[in-house]
């Protein structure tokens, strides 16, 4: 195998999303649901640092700071939200949260 | 004077009454029902003095522009000649006299306000019926008539046989002034005015005679006639109208109501006179309705009916004359009619109350000895409905319409018969009203003798029955023509076809005898009694045929059948209401559309990350795809 590490990043990069995207979809643990979406942020971040060593320009990487400071507080406000349903439904099942039917 | 005062009083006092009956007294209500047409029936015979002081020169007045739009003006405009002199006079004094024996008919009526304020609506109603000076002013009055005949009919509405008969009256009446609100249509759309003096002035230069359209037109308005004055096809409604209180029934037979039919006529002359198919038609339709009103009447057993299905008749007699051109015979039979069929009715009203009010006259008997003055009034009552001659009012006017229904140029030979033959149909029945009642032996107590007030206006009535025949007397006696002078500028003389006084005596002479012959018959059928007549009355065919009259030729069954049943059949089956099914399905569509798109709102987080992804990967799709194309 001889894959230009470009592409070898970027293949590493969607495996994760699809790796993430799976466990979201399949998973009903309201916790590793938020886990799940943070791979899949990270994939999404991994993708943008190879691209900016790809072209040698540090947006990409700037990009990825970005990433991280809004995973942290999507995850501060993801958590107090888990604990906020887990008092009202004491479960973190996330398919017993479906009062809010048509 | 001011014309407008006759119609204007009875309204004001109807309104007057509408508003405040019940805060008021009954000696209050008497005043003003009363008055307003005793008021009403003063103004109507100053102006008639006003007319005949003017030597005959209508008196018109306009009161008030009602509609003016461009191409169409009508206006509350009255118009008094000499024929509405005639319907006028006849309608407030007979009116204020039936008003009078009201008072003391209805005394003790719960509703003794309401009475007399649909009484005296009723009045003006019709007034401004024969005063209007254009047709959509009498168009008014004439709906204003339905409209009291109804309130009026169904007075005691706490009986549901009342308003049967109260709705029947009105929607059977519907069906002709429908008719007439189309020939109204048709004359405006052709002449381009309603005013009644300028159709009759245009109408011979507009259309020859025997055009279709002026038939058409002719046909539609004998339609109205025929609906308001109860005769063949509508007449099913007047004998149930009988529900009404029974002054009701004398002002809706003598003075207004179905005498309408015969005023529209005669002021419609001239469009009958372009016509000839219409005035056949008009003379059948009379000859015809007054032979099986006759026959009617001669089975019924309520006397109210024997003396609706008797109006019937004599309205047939009218229409005859009209359809013959006699129009002044016509107007001439309004008169006596109204007179001794009011005299009639309010007698039957106080037979029926000294009685308590029963009506069925094989319950009554023997009243000559006890009720001596309703006796006397009643028979002249009857001799003149009979046309007994020389003595009554009924024998001028109606030998007049027999004779001239066969000299006048639209009379015929089969017209004279017809009219013969009601004579003796007329005779038979009124005294076999009359024997029955008030002879033989008693069958229910008299507990009431009706007082003065209800006594007055019969006197009066009985000596008009008696003498207002003397203005008008034929060739033969004495050729005195005061009322068909008095109608001659508004109403053309009677063509004669046939000058013969010996055949003009003949004709008196047959009517006369058969007259007398239908007494004498009634004599013996009702007093005698023979064993050959009982037999023959009493065969099968002969019972089944009494009953077939009796139910006026089963008419109703008829137009049960034809009419009601199927629209009732129609409803039902459009209960649901079949159009609207195409809105209450556009609404259901929708409704079923928003729970198919409600249900993928499942609330479970997993499947909308599949939508949000399948998605996604739709749009991503459809960008790859594209680049390719592009590159």
């Amino acid at each position: 195998m001889n894959l230009h590490p470009t592409t070898a990043g970027l293949l590493l990069a969607g495996i994760l999303f699809v790796l993430g995207l799976i466990s979201v979809l399949i998973r009903r643990n309201i916790i590793f649901m938020l886990l799940s979406v943070e791979i899949m942020l990270n994939a999404a971040g991994l993708a943008f640092v190879v691209a900016a060593s790809h072209w040698g320009q540090a947006d990409g990487q700037v990009m990825f700071m970005f990433i991280l400071a809004m995973a942290a507080a999507e995850v501060s406000v993801g958590l107090a939200l888990i604990l906020q349903l887990y008092h009202q439904l004491r479960t973190l099942d996330s398919d017993e949260a479906s009062r809010m039917n048509g | 004077m001011l014309p407008a005062l006759i119609p204007a009083i009875p309204f004001l006092s109807a309104c007057i009454l509408m508003l405040c009956w019940k805060r008021v007294s009954r000696s209050a209500v008497t005043v003003i029902g009363c008055g307003s047409v005793g008021l009403s029936a003063i103004v109507a015979l100053a102006v008639a003095a006003t007319v005949v002081a003017a030597g005959k020169e209508p008196l018109v007045q306009h009161v008030w522009q009602w509609i003016q739009v461009p191409g169409f003006a009508a206006g509350i405009d009255f118009r008094m000649d000499a024929l509405s002199v005639v319907f006028t006079l006849v309608i407030t004094i007979v009116g204020f006299l039936i008003h009078v024996y009201a008072t003391g008919y209805m005394h003790d009526d719960e509703d003794y306000g309401r009475f007399f304020a649909c009484m005296n609506l009723f009045v003006g109603s019709m007034l401004v019926l024969v005063m209007a000076d254009n047709l959509l002013l009498l168009y008014l009055g004439w709906e204003g008539v339905g409209l009291c005949s109804y309130l009026l009919i169904g007075f005691w509405y706490k009986d549901p046989e009342n308003n049967y008969a109260a709705r029947k009256a009105f929607l059977v009446t519907r069906v002709g002034d429908t008719a007439m609100a189309i020939a109204l249509f048709l004359l405006f759309e052709h002449m381009g005015t309603l005013n009644i003096q300028r159709l009759l002035q245009e109408a011979p230069v507009l259309w020859a005679k025997g055009d279709p359209m002026v038939t058409l037109i002719a046909l539609l308005l004998l339609g109205g006639a025929v609906g308001k004055s109860a005769q063949l096809p509508l007449q099913t409604w007047l004998p149930d109208a009988m529900a009404g209180p029974t002054p009701v029934s004398a002002l809706i037979h003598a003075a207004t109501m179905v005498t309408a039919g015969v005023y529209l006529i005669a002021r419609m002359h001239v469009i009958f006179e372009l016509s000839p198919a219409a005035q056949t038609a008009t003379a059948v339709i009379g000859a015809v309705t007054l032979l099986m009103a006759g026959v009617s009447a001669l089975v019924q057993t309520d006397i109210k009916r024997v003396l609706a299905y008797s109006t019937i008749s004599q309205i047939g007699y009218m229409f005859l004359a009209l359809g013959c051109g006699a129009w002044s015979a016509a107007i001439f039979h309004f008169v006596t009619h109204a007179f001794f069929k009011a005299l009639l009715f309010m007698s039957a009203g106080a037979v029926i109350v000294a009685l308590h009010h029963e009506q069925d006259m094989f319950k009554m008997g023997g009243l000559k000895k006890t009720l001596p003055g309703v006796f006397w009034v009643f028979l002249i009552g009857c001799a003149s409905l009979t046309a007994i001659p020389f003595v009554t009012a009924g024998f001028y006017s109606k030998d007049q319409i027999i004779w001239l229904s066969l000299a006048a140029a639209g009379g015929h030979k089969v017209y004279w018969l017809a009219g013969v033959l009601g004579a003796l149909l007329t005779g038979m029945y009124t005294f076999r009203m009359f024997f029955l009642v008030f002879y033989g032996e008693a069958k229910t107590a008299v507990h009431h003798i009706p007082g003065p007030v209800m006594m007055v206006p019969l006197y009066i009535l009985a000596g008009l029955s008696t003498v207002a025949g003397f203005i008008e007397l034929p060739h033969t006696l004495g050729h005195v023509t005061l009322f068909s002078n008095w109608l001659t500028p508004v109403l053309p003389t009677v063509q004669m076809a046939l000058e013969s006084t010996a055949l003009e005596w003949l004709s008196q002479l047959i009517s006369a005898v058969l007259a007398l012959g239908g007494i004498w018959l009634a004599y013996v059928w009702v007093m005698k009694r023979p064993q050959g007549m009982v037999d023959f009355l009493s065969m099968p065919g002969q019972v089944w045929l009494q009953g077939f009259w009796r139910r006026g030729w089963d008419m109703d069954a008829l137009y049960n059948a034809l009419i009601v049943q199927p629209f009732v059949y129609l409803s039902n089956i459009n209960r649901k209401d079949l159009i609207d099914k195409i809105y209450t399905g556009m609404a259901q569509l929708t409704e079923a559309c928003h729970n198919a798109m409600a249900r993928t709102q499942s609330g479970i987080l997993r499947w909308y990350i599949m939508g949000v992804v399948l998605g996604a990967v739709a749009i991503l799709s459809v960008l790859i795809w594209r680049l390719h194309e592009v590159s």
